[in-house]
């Protein structure tokens, strides 16, 4: 079985799995039985200054969107940092972390944006034992109101001077964690590491509203019939964080910082693929709120059956894997060309392909009186509509034209790598002479 | 002291009240709002969807289900309901799994199809219980239609003529409208009145007049019909029943299964009598509604004896199923003999039967003990008011169409009959609006 234990930044853990920094890390309660289930780690939530802590809705703080039988696919949250007093909070990390030397235990820090805010709680931390600190520069609803949180993170300049005082203050290792709700990720990123950063950890989470409720016309979750703007996560926005990381990981001025990888994280899969886009380990929410902390134990299995399977004897040859296949656009090779496939032992004929291909694409698949369903090669661009629409796995597959071969639809044999760059339609071509 | 299903003979009130209440309530009740919503999530929305294809009224079943699934039952109802006005009825009875659901890609992939029938109940038992009624009639026309039958293709042909603005009148032979969904369906299917609660809705369109207790012949003639109204439609089902041609059929305890069926529907379930012993011949959903609701009623044995093989017999799969779950014995391959018996009937003899050069022969032959014989071996059409297509009506002669059991084409399904009551209306609008 494949070794799982991560050494991310000088911190050691038995698995990649984190707990993100959120309601499920709130509590030394919480914490023991996530660390009983497995986790290899956790992100304390946000504590924030000394004095009577930030206090919370009493009304509904959660969103969602649902798929098929209501399985939870988007979450949204308006919750602020933790309302629990400061010593309260220390006192229980250090209970935690005395009894589980080898989890990882980081704590996770939002105070206002002045140097003597910062140092105080770093100097709270000192006796804790913990193993790290993550800024949190991310969390986009209500401490942004009061200068926190995303709004800093959406400041690379104020970054860069947060996480500079928090090295000087502090000797442990300082994760700053990113916002996504910005334009370019590499800016904060770069800032991070101007600041002296060991880490980033990202996405916080997205700026939404999840619902309106059409009868009382208010955004969801309500409180009184009113409604703000809360935090989206869960496995609608892997997406999004998978590009994120990867601009980070193959950016010139980022590449090789080491990477805490979140958003939308559900399964072994999810995590595997995060690390092969550069996160050197991972943080997960939403799955453990949607399912409690037992889904680790499938994490940890599914991970180490397939870098089994692969060969790979510590997740370190996992991370960042595909990070150079990671491109841009005008890079991929353009004389690459593939055909839709429809495997008719494994049709069901519902027809799915054909309307999305039909309607809205390049009507290259034709219908048979019988219901039989094939491609017509000599219209289809392989554009992968028909395999995403069609509901059975592996039915419909991109089958790759050698070299050589004719492409029915252009007329001309497929040949070398060739790209945008050197394309003659491209007014900016340069010549290959 | 009560009866028990062990007392001889055929007599009432063998269960106790509870297990009658138990046997004759909803088959299979309706799904709850989730359940709706899990179901439907099912459904792949297919192209050109082989369901549609499949349902006799041609009812758009992608459609009506992602209305459910997205949160408008009311308006998948009115999907269904603009194909087929019993959409109710048929969402009840209709043999689901040799239409839509057989054809379902889910069932192709996973043996498993959408519920589709379960689904259409849903919605269609949504917006019906609000009571209110889906359609609004178009501006008066002036020409009036006489129905013949309110059965569900007199019923469907009366609804969309109304619909289109037209004044229709329509004759019923018997105390009560619905015809075989009121008369001829297992109780079980339809509980709580569910059949005459949906003519009483349909009827709220506006434009109909039911007129029960007039039989066409007996008390209105075919003429008088021309002569009074703009065109006619004859939806008057099959009024007579196959004899046995077995000696002894005219013994005390041997019953036509469409009068007992009929019967059940319209008393208190435990003042039925039936037989200790009940042997039911035939091999259709007639015999098996009869075998079925045997059992329930509390007979000791119940055996339904099908002349040819399994996959000959007209009752689905799903139905020979579900009798036998209910503790029927079927007997395929044997065809009856004689009736035995002094006053009463005490049993049939039966021959087994095999393929030969001049159709079913007979052979070795074996004695059922039984005090009550149903028999379900098909309805004939009787007298025919019309020209006739083989042992059917034609479906059009001069100003009169025809539709239903009694009409040529189709088979005797209720989903079919309201088809063709609604396919006549629509031919009857464009001759009257000509």
């Amino acid at each position: 079985m494949a070794n799982l234990t991560t050494d991310f930044i000088g911190i050691k853990s038995p698995n990649p799995f984190w707990l993100a920094s959120a309601p499920p890390t709130d509590k030394e309660v919480n914490v023991r039985r996530a660390f009983e289930a497995g986790w290899g780690g956790v992100v304390w939530k946000t504590l924030g200054s000394e004095g009577p802590p930030v206090v919370n809705v009493n009304g509904p703080r959660y969103g969602a969107i649902w798929g098929a039988d209501r399985r939870l696919l988007g979450l949204n949250n308006i919750e602020l940092i933790t309302d629990r007093p400061l010593e309260v909070n220390l006192r229980e990390i250090k209970a935690v972390k005395r009894d589980y030397k080898d989890r990882a235990m980081i704590i996770s820090l939002m105070v206002p944006c002045d140097e003597d805010s910062w140092r105080d709680i770093l100097g709270h931390l000192e006796d804790t034992e913990a193993d790290g600190v993550e800024l949190n520069f991310g969390c986009p609803h209500g401490m942004a109101e009061r200068g926190m949180g995303g709004a800093v993170g959406q400041v690379p300049e104020y970054i860069e001077m947060v996480t500079r005082w928090c090295k000087k203050h502090t000797r442990m290792p300082v994760i700053v964690k990113l916002t996504p709700n910005i334009t370019d990720i590499r800016k904060p990123a770069e800032a991070a590491k101007r600041g002296g950063a060991d880490a980033v950890s990202l996405i916080n989470t997205i700026n939404s509203i999840t619902s309106v409720n059409l009868d009382s016309f208010a955004p969801e979750p309500t409180i009184d019939g009113k409604g703000t703007h809360g935090g989206y996560c869960g496995p609608a926005v892997k997406p999004i964080a998978l590009n994120m990381v990867a601009e980070i990981a193959r950016s010139r001025e980022t590449h090789g910082m080491p990477i805490s990888g979140i958003g939308g994280i559900t399964t072994w899969r999810d995590a595997a693929e995060f690390m092969a886009l550069g996160a050197g380990n991972v943080q997960v929410c939403t799955a453990a709120m949607t399912y409690g902390f037992k889904i680790v134990q499938e994490m940890i299995s599914g991970l180490s059956e397939y870098m089994d399977e692969k060969g790979m004897t510590n997740t370190s040859e996992l991370v960042g894997r595909a990070v150079p296949n990671v491109t841009d656009w005008q890079f991929l090779n353009l004389n690459y060309v593939t055909k839709a496939h429809i495997s008719q032992d494994d049709c069901i004929k519902c027809g799915r392909c054909y309307a999305a291909c039909e309607d809205t694409s390049h009507q290259a698949i034709a219908m048979s009186a019988d219901r039989t369903f094939t491609v017509k090669d000599d219209e289809c661009v392989a554009c992968n509509l028909c395999v995403n629409v069609c509901p059975v796995e592996n039915c419909i597959t991109m089958i790759e034209l050698p070299k050589g071969a004719m492409d029915e639809r252009t007329g001309r044999p497929v040949s070398d790598y060739a790209n945008w760059t050197t394309h003659p339609n491209n007014p900016m071509a340069k010549a290959a002479e | 002291m009560s009866n028990s299903p062990l007392t001889p003979g055929v007599v009432a009130e063998r269960l106790s009240p509870a297990a009658y209440a138990e046997n004759f309530s909803d088959v299979q009740p309706v799904f709850d709002r989730h359940e709706a919503r899990v179901a439907a999530d099912r459904c792949y929305f297919c192209f050109d969807a082989p369901c549609m294809t499949a349902c006799p009224t041609s009812i758009d079943i992608p459609l009506f289900i992602r209305q459910i699934a997205t949160g408008t039952p009311d308006a998948a109802a009115k999907t269904i309901f603009a194909q087929n006005i019993l959409g109710g009825m048929c969402a009840r009875v209709c043999p689901t799994e040799q239409l839509c659901e057989e054809v379902c890609v889910r069932e192709v992939a996973e043996g498993k199809p959408v519920e589709i029938g379960r689904l259409q109940r849903f919605a269609t038992d949504t917006l019906m219980s609000k009571g209110v009624h889906p359609f609004t009639r178009a501006a008066v026309t002036g020409k009036k239609v006489a129905v013949v039958g309110a059965g569900p293709a007199g019923l469907a042909c009366a609804h969309r003529l109304a619909l289109k603005g037209h004044e229709v009148t329509v004759f019923e032979r018997r105390a009560k409208p619905g015809g075989l969904n009121e008369y001829g369906i297992a109780t079980y299917k339809t509980p709580e009145n569910f059949a005459a609660r949906e003519v009483e809705w349909l009827l709220k369109i506006g434009g109909i007049t039911v007129k029960t207790g007039v039989e066409l012949g007996r008390d209105v003639t075919l003429d008088q019909l021309q002569a009074e109204y703009d065109a006619v439609f004859l939806g008057i089902g099959l009024a007579g029943v196959n004899a046995l041609r077995a000696a002894g059929e005219d013994l005390n305890g041997v019953r036509n299964a469409v009068d007992f069926i009929a019967e059940l529907r319209q008393s208190d379930k435990p003042t039925v009598a039936v037989g200790r012993d009940v042997v039911v011949i035939g091999g259709g959903m007639t015999a098996v509604d009869a075998a079925v609701q045997s059992k329930l009623l509390g007979a000791n044995s119940v055996t339904m004896v099908y002349r040819r093989g399994k996959d000959k017999m007209s009752a689905s799969e799903y139905e020979q199923d579900h009798a036998t779950q209910s503790g029927v014995r079927i007997i395929y391959g044997a065809a009856p003999v004689k009736v035995l018996g002094g006053a009463a009937v005490e049993g049939v003899e039966f021959a087994y039967t095999h393929d030969g050069p001049n159709g079913l022969e007979m052979g070795e032959t074996f004695t059922l003990k039984a005090d009550q014989v149903f028999k379900a071996i098909g309805q004939t059409l009787g007298a025919a008011p019309i020209g006739q297509e083989g042992a059917k009506l034609v479906k059009q002669q001069g100003k009169i169409w025809a539709g239903g059991d009694c009409a040529a084409g189709g088979e005797d399904l209720t989903v079919t009959a309201v088809a063709e009551g609604r396919d006549a209306a629509e031919a009857m609008h464009l001759a009257l609006m000509a």
